[in-house]
């Protein structure tokens, strides 16, 4: 039910840009000019926003979960990466988790077998391969599509262009990543259809961001493979977008303006959803502090003032029977 | 113990059912064992809870007061002030599902709602209505829900079906930390009156005497003497450990249970047993009578309360450093929350072992360091003398405790103990060990007995592992270093894998040492006699 409510709402974004771009030059500006504008200064100000909230708010207590040995005596080998014991060891631990999603890395799958009495516990890479697919091939995606805002186009963006592109499959030539993107999310996607435990967990809100995604790949596809749309008045359009001289972007199709909607949409709704866990992760308390708590001390900025029982009222209540079993008091 | 057997208990379905989770609905009547007694009205007034009233689950009219919605309301704006983590870990979900079957109350149930996306889910809805804009204009569609009773009902149900353990964590891309949440949502609880009594009568017990099980101080001098007699009658050596001694350097700090049952008191005289070995200048404390902190499962105020009287009483005692025994969740305190609590401890000196005059680096601020640093110390430095053999009845395995292992990466120096104080020492299958350790399911305040059936099923993932190698080694002790554990595994394993009996890690040190003027060994220090070993047919 929530994968189709989010279905339908994604298709109407498309209905939406496929109606105004169809219309006339009015809602062609709109929706090839103002919509990314906004939607470019809605993502940037709302994840500064919401970084900056998070950063605010305090970190009363040092809660690192420790998933390796800790540094304690010389001769015990220990984990940086895993325990890290300061700031070098907490770089490379979220280093780890940045880049190649290390505690998914860990993921099993349990299995219980009752007539064997017994529980299993089976590595399970496939979400981790599917995740590092997908968002690594989006990084580079983005990249490579700075081929369109800037001229000349930077050396660097070529050489990912041709190592994207080694395999000189087709032509224009089909990119790696493009692949390993559908690919990615297909999974991502199947998953919450067709795993019991990931369908019941799933919000259509979860539908929602990975058909945005969906839909932003396979338009780019279609332009680029079967459309074969015209790339110099693309990166006309773009560049004058970017270069605050925008204009109703011409000869650029139908497609183009139906994926640059999607993205519009996928940027509006990131600073609201659960995408915030890509800024996010770098706040995580449990991930981004070193284990070195009984080293240096936390200061927790709302640290109450309050004393617990002292030992004056425990001695007075206890007295007549501290007397009795003969130990030595404070106040006779 | 729980009326189903276990070849019924292990009939479990991870397939959740076709209706959706937000409908809450719990029917306490129906899952008698699963759940915990409300906190006592004698408890709660002690400590000034709000909101006190005699009520239970299965009652429909929970006495809430008047305003509960709004004090919910407001509590929660007020935690999000106070911790980043609440607001993370409420915002960045993606619901990868990960962390689903991880939960051994999960795995042990097949209850949906016992995975851990689904249990931060039930606070999440409130916080997405409460406090988010998509939550608020797209209502259910954003995964936002009315908090409703029945909606908090479920929260008692389900947060106080969370041992915090932490093991989620590990696994989540993110490191949300259902710990955190189920103590966010045990905070609100608190609020309006919904805690557990076996929770909140040791925190009473805790504030009035020093420790959880309520032992006065007469008592503790009893305890104490009646131990070190029993010890008498195994080794022959009289000891007689100081109380409320000023001047001492150390001043030692244990879980209350280790005085008072088995089998923790066994590696309490474990621990005694080892300083009289050394002549190690220490001191208990009949006041700081529990390291062990109930606070940490019900709120930050009540753990700073209960842990302010360690560092008082070691000022109080003029003591150099503080050594604290075998436990977890009072590690996970004293590890990552008592120097931010009640530091700094500036009237203490940094902890160093008199007898190798090793400095404890890693504790330079909180000036605390653990039984098992101190003991992997000795022995590395030759200081012990050490007969293994006297071990050689236990196939021992060990059983990482949640807290020591994933809040402070102690990993590696209880096993460097054992191995050096017994001869056949065995690993549980690696996903079941160190950071993977799967929970005692009666740990966060869940181990009391109309809880049962709930502990059996969480305990089906660390039971089936020991089972494992029982029948692979012949196992016969699980050790740990969780005074919890002592008293939740052996049920545990009574249950899930017969045949093994649970103990602390002193208890062997204790076995093995060769003290000074003992008499020969006949029984190990639990008084069993020490049955030559057998054939070796079961060695793999």
């Amino acid at each position: 039910m929530g994968a189709l409510i989010s279905l339908v709402a994604v298709a109407a974004i498309v209905l939406l840009a496929s109606v105004g771009a169809s219309t006339g030059d009015g809602l062609r500006f709109v929706f090839g000019v103002i919509l990314p504008g906004v939607a470019f200064a809605v993502f940037l100000g709302g994840i500064i926003f919401r970084v900056v909230h998070w950063a605010k708010s305090p970190v009363p207590f040092r809660i690192p979960t420790t998933t390796g040995q800790a540094k304690s005596l010389p001769w015990i080998h220990n984990n940086e990466l895993e325990a890290p014991s300061g700031l070098p060891g907490v770089i490379g631990r979220m280093a780890l988790e940045v880049l190649a999603f290390r505690s998914l890395f860990r993921n099993t799958r349990v299995e219980i077998l009752p007539e064997k009495s017994k529980v299993n516990y089976i590595a399970d890479k496939a979400l981790w391969a599917a995740a590092m697919a997908f968002h690594w091939a989006m990084f580079i995606i983005v990249l490579r599509h700075f081929r369109f805002f800037v001229e000349p186009v930077p050396a660097w963006v070529e050489m990912l262009q041709s190592v994207d592109g080694f395999f000189q499959i087709g032509l224009p030539v089909y990119y790696g990543t493009t692949f390993l993107m559908v690919v990615g999310l297909a999974y991502l996607l199947a998953r919450r259809f067709f795993d019991s435990k990931v369908r019941y967990i799933s919000l259509p809100t979860d539908y929602f961001a990975l058909y945005l995604l969906l839909g932003i790949a396979l338009t780019g596809i279609v332009m680029r493979h079967i459309e074969k749309i015209d790339v110099v008045q693309v990166k006309a359009a773009i560049v004058g977008w970017a270069s605050f001289q925008p204009a109703v972007p011409v000869g650029v199709g139908l497609w183009y303006f139906v994926h640059v909607t999607l993205v519009s949409a996928l940027l509006i709704y990131f600073p609201f959803s659960k995408l915030l866990h890509a800024p996010g992760v770098f706040l995580s308390p449990t991930r981004n502090l070193a284990n070195n708590n009984r080293v240096r001390r936390h200061i927790n900025p709302w640290n109450p003032d309050i004393q617990g029982h002292s030992y004056a009222e425990w001695e007075d209540e206890f007295r007549d029977k501290l007397k009795a079993s003969g130990y030595a008091l404070e106040k006779e | 113990m729980a009326e189903k057997s276990p070849q019924e208990l292990i009939q479990i379905d991870l397939t959740p059912p076709p209706r959706k989770w937000m409908n809450p609905a719990v029917d306490f009547e129906a899952r008698r064992g699963t759940w915990s007694y409300p906190g006592g009205v004698k408890s709660l007034d002690y400590l000034g809870m709000p909101n006190v009233r005699e009520w239970s689950p299965t009652d429909a009219d929970w006495k809430l007061p008047e305003n509960w919605q709004q004090i919910i309301h407001d509590g929660f704006k007020d935690l999000l002030k106070k911790y980043r983590t609440l607001e993370i870990f409420m915002d960045i979900c993606v619901r990868c599902g990960a962390c689903a079957d991880k939960c051994h109350f999960f795995i042990g149930s097949g209850d949906p709602k016992n995975m851990p996306v689904l249990r931060a889910e039930l606070l999440r809805s409130i916080y997405r209505k409460d406090f988010t804009a998509a939550g608020k204009i797209l209502g259910s569609l954003a995964g936002a829900r009315e908090l409703t009773e029945e909606v908090l009902k479920e929260w008692y149900y389900y947060f106080f079906q969370c041992t915090e353990c932490r093991r989620c964590s590990v696994y989540c891309p993110y490191g949300i930390d259902t710990a955190e949440i189920t103590m966010m949502a045990r905070e609100l609880m608190n609020l309006v009156g919904l805690n557990i009594n076996w929770i909140m009568e040791p925190v009473a017990n805790c504030k009035r005497t020093g420790n959880h099980l309520g032992i006065q101080p007469h008592t503790y001098k009893d305890n104490v003497e009646f131990m070190c007699d029993e010890l008498e009658d195994v080794t022959g050596i009289k000891l007689d450990p100081p109380i409320n001694r000023k001047g001492a350097e150390i001043l030692f700090v244990i879980p209350s249970a280790d005085y008072f049952a088995d089998p923790g008191t066994y590696t309490f005289v474990g621990y005694l047993m080892l300083f009289e070995h050394i002549g190690l200048d220490y001191t208990l404390s009949s006041y700081a009578s529990d390291g062990g902190n109930f606070g940490l499962f019900n709120t930050a105020e009540n753990m700073k309360k209960l842990n302010w009287k360690i560092y008082h009483e070691a000022k109080r005692l003029g003591v150099k450093w503080i050594l604290g025994g075998e436990c977890g969740h009072m590690w996970r305190v004293m590890h990552q929350y008592m120097d931010t609590m009640n530091g700094p401890a500036d009237f203490l000196e940094v902890p160093r072992s008199p007898i190798t005059g090793t400095v404890f680096e890693n504790t330079t601020s909180t000036k605390m360091t653990h039984i098992c640093e101190f003991t992997s110390d000795l022995i590395k430095h030759n200081k012990l003398k050490l007969d293994k053999s006297r071990n050689d009845q236990f196939r021992v395995t060990f059983h990482d405790s949640c807290n020591p292992a994933r809040a402070m990466g102690f990993l590696e120096e209880p096993r460097y103990v054992i191995e050096n104080v017994c001869n056949h020492f065995y690993e549980m299958p690696e996903n079941t060990i160190r950071e993977h350790t799967f929970c005692c399911a009666g740990g966060a305040g869940l181990g009391n007995d109309e809880n049962m059936e709930m502990r059996m099923r969480g305990g089906l993932p660390r039971g089936n592992a020991v089972r494992w190698v029982r029948d692979h080694h012949g196992v016969n002790r699980l050790t740990c270093i969780c005074a919890i554990d002592r008293a939740t595994l052996p049920p545990l394993v009574e249950y899930w894998s017969p045949g093994v009996d649970v103990s602390g890690i002193h208890e062997l040190v204790g076995n093995a040492l060769i003290m000074e003027g003992e008499k020969e060994r006949t029984t190990d220090i639990r008084g069993v006699p020490v049955q030559p070993e057998k054939g070796e047919q079961d060695d793999v």
